[in-house]
């Protein structure tokens, strides 16, 4: 394993002579979650070129050592069964370092999906983000505010996205700020993040979503929170509301350029029911949410610290129908199988 | 009839694949009625029930698949060398990249596999064919037409457009409304019947018609690996073929499984498509790691190191393929434990796969190493894949993956696994068992040409990739900013993929001078081999063998010539075979109808191919077919002038 | 053709047994094939949108009509195989024609309600628990009709060749579908019919 040295650092020319190390962004991070991930990718990095090492140090070892030449010619090697002690060497050795990988796996996973340590005790921002063709709709309930294209966030504040679609499922990803989730139509998906350096950093959807979809990037600006204030009652003050029609309008559209607002959608177009575990451990059943075009009604829209798992819906039968059923008690049966 | 959904609109590059189509199929049909070769290719291929031609035929069509998907490679490594390059557009890389993974993973690497095992099983198990040469031959016809169906789509109507995995609600009619992704769903149900059928077909072979005194421990690696192949398509096509279904019936009939209205669920499309592809996987990579098991015993003049625990890391990682799909969707917000137990399973088929990687290791160590070119892709095997591994361990680990996740750096990952995992092994196989087929071997020295072009450059197209992924690029995007700092990388893999190209042609160029002027093998072993396979002529005769062997150890032929003790005990007595029969091919070319018919929504149409299809079942069904038997004398004769004595 | 006189007549030769042990693998692969419809249907089970949910829609009488008719007629297919096993062509053909019309009788059935749900507004397009359930009902109608018909095919043979190791074969595969579709029902009777009345 002392090889290990040398071709980290050679590992390290190799990413400074190439695009730099500040343009790698996911290696690049600024706030707690992404420096979360960045620390977990190169720590695995160097434990998988301690395994490279091994492979390939004893790789040319054999292919130099036993290569057919002159001096061996008519050697015929022997049979060999194999060798229990040796093949329990290298079950062993792996088994303890995926052990490893997999403590590491899990804890990192835990922070990331969870707040930032330093930022427990505050009240999140929360921004609800959802994508349509190929935009980003990011929604500010407690200010009352939407844009679409840029979201605005103040630094050093725990913020809570949460995430569906207007249609294909899409990845909301800023690279340096935190990993990315799917926004989906059918259920809402929490992304935690905080920034603790000012400035602008790239958003995109990471999902292919269709043709559109190499130009589906937003703008992430962390500012101060004093800056972040003046911005939010700049916008209350000299933005138009978001009608339903102008809404419409923004859905339809393929791409639109940015645009701000001083209301949001979610009071007529409510996000979808909050997800839970929606899969159990053996993966093979779902979670049952009564899927249904107009997402259900969620009385959740005021900010609360905490995804409220309630889902409502009014079963009210569909007036098209030639013979209208009995209304059946849909909202008892959404929370079946759960 | 509405003619303008059929009509494919664009660019000179799609004029140019319907001309270029359409000569080529006018010279097929000139050619073959010039040379009056329209009875030769009937008689002898199109209703042949042999698995040695049947074999090739496979073989043939994924070479011709190889380069069409190659030549999508090269359409996406061109349109993103540069910023704004504007050589393709959205929709036309969509497409491309869409039908670059599922011709290379369903119509190129799987049928080379399977061509390889269909020519080479029965001979290493001592066998003078498979269980059900007829259904063989089913099989491969439905293959067929389900890849001719998919190359059709890209000038008849449109190529499916929403990714290999074609996730809902993209793929469905709201967001996807050209036919592109019925010609997903059918194609790919109709090759994937045929599949079905080959792992029905090859798992009764293997576990009934082993030659006598082989025990399944003495099978040799490659037959093990296609064994547990072969189980794990039985059990993971299923779930492609239900899924398909129910992609059909959404785009076709209005139901409603991954509709956004009505109570249907995308991320259910997911789960059934990852449940099949990850497996899947395994069963482009499995094959291969018995052709290499194969090629390095026999270039290193040694037995298998670890034997055993070689066939119980490849059952484990069987088992373990089926317990780790929603690690194709870590983002999903499934949640820590969901995420925390995929990310436990995925990383443990790291233990086998490692024991594996050392047993070659020490099998190589102690033995006498040549490097022939089958051997060169081998060894260049092992160090790349070895990447493709560990940073599959990296992409395992659920939190990091959020960073991974639909990046570059995951397209490097699994071109880093498939490539040498599953192209190398086929090509390698290629090489290996070229001789065997055709009665010569393919010249080492462009061989090495050809090899070095391609493993160099492989490498120089896909590292890049890595970086590009933690930088920030996502896959598919056909197109990107200045700014975004991508190009220098991406005109870089661009470069490296021009390199494969001229590797790939080499490689073409060395079959044609081969056959041309290569030497040929007199003794059906020009490999000093270790396995049965060697041990019958090369050309193979019709029989394979005319003496079925009798096996006493794992590597048999080598044993017999070591010990100079004889293989064949009993006498030569007479042989039978099955007849030969079109109506395999009928069959695969109604199911192709009934495919078309169906894209288009052509019911009328439709619903009497599939009466046609329920003609040819019942057609098939009432047939008494014997076959026919070879004599003692007649055998007697053609050994005897296959080992180039007069008669 | 090497016929081995230890064994039964569908065994007898080594190309039927591998026939048989084929089936058998091929039975292998229908398990995940509709271990996976079910799956489909309990995700979906709940998501009936603005239609019918089982509760609603199912209907005990014709339900229990169709099981007994299956599972009457697997009785009748197993008799067909031990007639064909004493050699008694006459019994092996009335057995096995009976089983064949219970087996229509079974998609009358099915039918029937399909067109009783689609009178109801209750069709594939409705709802995903509604696409669910027909692909899931459909697929076994489907198998059982495909049935109907592969066993029409092999009693005209029978008939007209006997009962011969080509035939015994078959009519042995036969049993070994009818079975399997048997065994398919009382899944789909006890969790999509029993459970959702409940």
């Amino acid at each position: 394993m002392n090889k290990k040295g040398p071709l980290y650092a050679l590992f390290l020319s190799l990413v400074l002579l190439l695009p730099g190390c500040s343009s790698l962004a996911v290696l690049n991070p600024k706030g707690p979650a992404a420096r979360t991930l960045s620390d977990t990718i190169i720590l695995s990095i160097l434990v998988m070129m301690g395994v490279l090492a091994v492979v390939y140090i004893l790789y040319v070892f054999v292919l130099v050592k036993y290569r057919a030449k002159k001096s061996n010619e008519g050697y015929i090697p022997e049979h060999e069964e194999g060798n229990k002690v040796l093949e329990a060497i290298w079950i062993i050795i792996p088994i303890i370092i995926v052990a490893f990988l997999s403590v590491v796996t899990v804890k990192s996973t835990h922070a990331v999906e969870n707040v930032a340590e330093q930022y427990k005790d505050q009240d999140p921002l929360v921004i609800y983000a959802s994508s349509s063709n190929w935009k980003w709709h990011f929604s500010y309930p407690e200010e009352g505010i939407e844009t679409v294209n840029y979201v605005n966030i103040p630094v050093h504040r725990a913020v809570e996205f949460r995430l569906y679609s207007f249609g294909t499922i899409t990845s909301f990803w800023i690279p340096q700020l935190a990993g990315q989730k799917y926004a989906m139509s059918d259920m809402l998906t929490e992304l935690n993040l905080s920034a603790d350096t000012v400035g602008s950093y790239m958003g995109r959807n990471s999902n292919f979503s269709g043709k559109g979809f190499a130009h589906m990037e937003f703008e992430a600006l962390v500012m101060t929170g004093d800056e972040y204030n003046e911005w939010v009652q700049d916008v209350k003050a000299n933005e138009p509301e978001l009608t339903e029609d102008e809404f419409k309008g923004l859905l339809a559209a393929e791409h639109l350029g940015r645009k701000t607002y001083s209301s949001t959608h979610l009071t007529f177009s409510p996000p979808p029911g909050d997800h839970s575990e929606h899969m159990s451990g053996d993966g093979s059943e779902m979670n049952m949410e009564n899927g249904n075009e107009d997402h259900q009604d969620n009385k959740d829209i005021h900010p609360s610290p905490e995804p409220s798992s309630q889902t409502e819906f009014d079963g009210e039968p569909n007036p098209e129908l030639e013979e209208p059923l009995p209304s059946f008690p849909a909202d008892e049966s959404t929370h079946e199988g759960h | 009839m509405d003619l303008e959904k059929f009509k494919v609109h664009g660019e000179p590059l799609i004029y140019g694949a319907m001309i270029s189509i359409a000569l080529a199929t006018i010279g097929i049909i000139v050619g073959l009625t010039y040379f009056k070769k329209w009875g030769y290719l009937w008689r002898e291929w199109l209703t042949t029930v042999d698995h040695k031609r049947i074999g090739v035929m496979y073989i043939i069509a994924a070479l011709l698949m190889l380069f069409r998907g190659g030549v999508d490679a090269l359409m996406m490594r061109l349109q993103t060398a540069a910023p704004e390059m504007k050589f393709l557009d959205a929709q036309h890389y969509n497409e491309v990249f869409t039908t670059h993974g599922l011709i290379m993973i369903l119509f190129m690497a799987m049928p080379f596999i399977i061509g390889l095992m269909n020519v080479i099983i029965p001979l290493q198990i001592g066998a003078r064919d498979v269980a059900f040469p007829r259904l063989n031959a089913i099989s491969f016809w439905l293959f067929f037409m389900g890849a001719m169906l998919l190359n059709i789509s890209f000038v008849v109507g449109g190529s499916p457009d929403a990714g290999w995995s074609a996730y809902f609600p993209l793929a469905s009619i709201e967001f996807s409304p050209t036919v592109g992704n019925n010609y997903y769903s059918l194609a790919l149900q109709i090759s994937g019947i045929g599949t079905l059928m080959t792992g029905v077909n090859f798992i009764v072979t293997i576990l009934k018609m082993r030659a006598p005194g082989m025990t399944l421990m003495k099978m040799p690696m490659f037959t093990w690996s296609v064994l547990i192949t072969n189980i794990i398509i039985v059990f993971a096509f299923p779930v492609l073929t239900v899924a398909l279904a129910l992609m059909m019936f959404d785009r076709l009939f209005g139901s409603q499984f991954f509709t956004m209205a009505n109570g249907g669920m995308d991320m259910l499309w997911a789960n059934l498509f990852w449940v099949w592809g990850h497996p899947e996987v395994y069963i482009v990579i499995l094959p291969a790691f018995g052709i290499y098991s194969e090629i390095i015993a026999t270039f290193s003049k040694k037995n298998l190191y670890g034997y055993t625990s070689m066939v119980f890391s490849m059952v484990i990682i069987s088992l373990l393929s089926f317990l780790v799909w929603a690690h194709h969707f870590y983002t999903m917000g499934q949640g820590v434990m969901v995420n925390s137990f995929f990310s436990i399973t995925t990383m443990a088929i790291a233990v086998p796969t490692g024991v594996k990687i050392f047993n070659w290791l020490f099998t190589l160590r102690k033995g006498r190493i040549s490097f022939t070119t089958p051997m060169l892709y081998t060894l260049a095997f092992i160090p790349i894949f070895t990447i493709g591994g560990v940073t599959g361990v990296m992409l395992a680990m659920a939190s990091a993956d959020y960073q991974y996740h639909n990046t570059m750096f995951l397209v490097a990952h699994f071109h880093y696994v498939l490539i040498p995992g599953a192209v190398f092994a086929v090509i390698a196989g290629f090489h290996y068992w070229f001789p065997k087929v055709f009665g010569f071997r393919l010249n080492d020295r462009i061989g090495k040409h050809a090899f070095w072009w391609i493993a160099i450059s492989f490498n120089v197209t896909f590292f890049p990739m890595f970086f590009l992924g933690l930088m920030g690029m996502t896959r598919r995007m056909y197109t990107y900013s200045e700014e975004s700092g991508f190009g220098p990388l991406n005109m870089l893999s661009f470069a490296g993929a021009l390199g494969l190209a001229i590797g790939f042609v080499i490689l073409v160029y060395n079959i044609y001078w081969s056959t041309r002027y290569a030497p040929r093998d007199t003794n059906g072993d020009p490999w000093d081999g270790r396995t049965l396979e060697w041990a019958t002529h090369s050309p193979i005769p019709a029989y394979n063998f005319a003496v079925i062997p009798k096996v006493n150890s794992r590597d048999p032929y080598w044993e017999s010539k070591q010990k100079n003790t004889p293989l064949y005990e009993d006498k030569i007595t007479k042989i039978h075979l099955p007849n030969n029969t079109g109506k395999p091919f009928i069959l695969g070319v109604i199911f192709f109808f009934l495919g078309f018919f169906l894209v288009f929504s052509m019911w009328i149409p439709a619903i009497v191919a599939g009466v046609g299809i329920i003609i040819m079942l019942a057609v098939m069904s009432f047939e008494r077919d014997h076959g026919f038997y070879i004599s003692a004398e007649e055998v007697a004769a053609t050994e005897k002038k296959l080992r180039g004595e007069t008669v | 053709m090497k016929i081995d006189a230890s064994k039964p007549l569908e065994y007898s030769t080594e190309e039927n047994s591998n026939k048989i042990f084929g089936f058998w693998v091929f039975l292998g692969a229908e398990i995940p094939l509709f271990a996976t419809l079910f799956t489909v249907y309990f995700v979906m089970v709940n998501r009936f949108a603005d239609g019918p949910s089982g509760a609603e829609l199912f209907e005990i009488g014709p339900v229990l009509w169709e099981t007994l008719l299956l599972l009457t007629s697997s009785f009748t297919i197993g008799l067909a195989v031990h007639a064909m096993r004493l050699g008694n062509k006459k019994a092996t053909l009335v057995f096995m024609g009976i089983t064949l019309l219970m087996g229509l009788a079974f998609v009358g059935i099915e039918i029937d309600e399909f067109f009783t749900y689609v009178h109801e507004g209750a069709t594939l397009q409705t709802s995903g628990f509604l696409s669910s359930l027909f692909v899931l009902l459909g697929t076994h109608g489907a198998h059982v009709s495909f049935g109907f018909l592969w066993g029409v095919a092999i009693m005209i043979q029978l008939w007209r060749e006997g009962i011969s190791p080509a035939t015994a074969n078959k009519t042995f595969i036969f049993s070994l579908f009818w079975h399997f579709l048997d065994v398919v029902w009382i899944f789909i009777f006890s969790f999509v019919y029993l459970k959702g009345l409940m």
